[in-house]
Formats: structure tokens, sequence, C-alpha cells
């Protein structure tokens, strides 16, 4: 039995933020990110999919304990993002522009050293019901 | 009697913070909602209104002048912005769902002509928790 199973796990944090290059002026910014620009930030419910990719161990059956991803992504995601302002709040934004494409490949980097290497790891981030991204591509 | 209803959105921060409290009472009734640099939700907002269909039309409001209507009034003034700083209606309230809702409905009443009766706002903050403001 090598055949692969994809799990995943479903969580959420709801956090506030803007789109803002500070290289950029005041008026390239709001040319460029809109209504996203606005100075007082603005905010969204994130919806949250980590998919988990592997070989269900023999003994227990589990590609991963999905009680223990859930704790991963609570300590290295949710307690860091969830009620906060994601410019102003996390180190990890501080200089980076929270596009749901970064923050995608941020909480892939933060989970990737909590998941076995033999295990393919894939986060899918939604910013709204209509807008939503992958990583890895 | 026909109730009809048009469904919205916005996006917008805010924070639950009782400014004449100390910041110790404010977290420990708030929570994490108190938190200073605030939070932000993907709001879905319900407006329904009730009626008899016009024989003529068949319809108790034209539902795409009910669209513009909320658009112009209500979407343009909360959809990303921050709901404490940047929205006139919800200056010095706090910034509840609850208080939305009820912010809505009035300065939507204020816009909609006098023959339409307003039913119901019904307010998602999240796909979990959601308030209802019947005008009384």
């Amino acid at each position: 039995m090598h055949k692969k199973v994809a799990i995943y796990r479903k969580e959420h944090f709801n956090a506030a933020h803007r789109l803002h290059n500070m290289d950029w002026s005041d008026e390239k910014n709001m040319a460029v990110f809109g209504k996203c620009n606005n100075p007082n930030y603005h905010g969204h419910n994130y919806e949250l999919i980590v998919k988990v990719v592997g070989v269900p161990d023999a003994a227990t059956g589990y590609v991963i304990d999905t009680k223990i991803l859930s704790n991963i992504i609570q300590q290295e995601v949710i307690e860091k993002f969830d009620h906060k302002n994601l410019n102003l709040d996390t180190v990890e934004f501080k200089q980076l522009n929270p596009t749901a494409e970064n923050i995608v490949m941020v909480i892939y980097d933060l989970l990737r050293p909590h998941i076995a290497m033999d295990k393919e790891l894939v986060i899918t981030l939604y910013e709204t019901e209509r807008n939503f991204v992958q990583y890895p591509a | 009697m026909i109730y009809l209803t048009r469904k919205e959105h916005f996006n917008a921060a805010h924070k639950l913070y009782n400014p004449n409290w100390s910041k110790v009472q404010n977290e420990s009734v708030f929570g994490k909602c108190a938190n200073a640099n605030w939070h932000g939700h993907n709001y879905d907002l319900f407006v329904t209104i009730k009626g008899e269909p016009d024989p003529s039309t068949g319809f108790v409001f034209d539902v795409k002048q009910l669209s513009i209507l909320i658009k112009t009034h209500i979407i343009e003034k909360l959809d990303h912005k921050n709901l404490n700083m940047d929205v006139d209606f919800m200056k010095d309230k706090m910034c509840s769902t609850e208080h939305l809702a009820i912010g809505i409905w009035n300065e939507l009443r204020l816009h909609l002509p006098k023959s339409v009766q307003l039913h119901c706002i019904k307010l998602y903050e999240t796909p979990r928790i959601y308030v209802e403001y019947f005008g009384d």
C-alpha cells in the first residue's frame, strides 16, 4: 500500500490590513492599490485550507493526525494573525506587503518546518469568497 | 405580502473598544476584538423590503434600484474602510455588529422612497455570527 492520500484542515482568522508600498508616493499607492490602500485599513475573514499529501502510515492509517495538524496551524498561524493588523502587529509583514499572494507564501513557510519532509504541503487562502490563492502553484 | 431581499457585501476593519474604560477592562470584556490596531471582516448584508407586487410590473420594488441605493448610500461608505474612524454614521458609537445593523437601517431609510417598507437588515460579521434588525 503506497498510495498517496490528500488530507485537508480548514481554519480561519479575521484580520485588518492595507496594501501599501513604502517606496512609492501616496498618489502612486492609491493609483495601484485603490481602496485597498485606505490609510485606516480594512479587513477580511480569511479562510485557510491546509493540504497535506502522503502515504498513510501502516500502523495508524493516518497521513497526519488532524488534531496535531490543527494544533500546528493554531500555534504557527492563527495565534499570530487572528484579530490582528497584519501590517502593524506581525513581524512577517513589517516590510512585506500583505497581499493574499504574500500571506499564502508566509503561511507555507511558517508551517513547512512542522510537517514531515516526505509529505507534500499545499496552502489555499481565501481573502473573500471570490478571491483566493494557492501556494505552491 | 412579499419579502424581497438584496444581498451585498463589504470588507472593513474595526475594533470593539469603549474609550471610557481602562485597557484592562476593555480586554476583559471584548477579548481579542479590542486589539488596538484593529482587525477586520468580510461582512455580508441582506436588505429585506416588503410589500404587495405592483400589478403592472409584478415588482414589490425594482431590485436594481434597491441595489443602486444600497451601493451608493451604504457600501460606498463602508467598503474597505475602518468602521470606527471612517464612517460618519458610526462616529462615537460602539462598533458592534448590532450597532452597525441599526446604523445601516437608519441611513438607508433616509434614502429609500417613502412607499418602500423596510423589513429587515441582516448583517453577517462572519459565516457563523449575524444579527437582524427589524426597526423596533
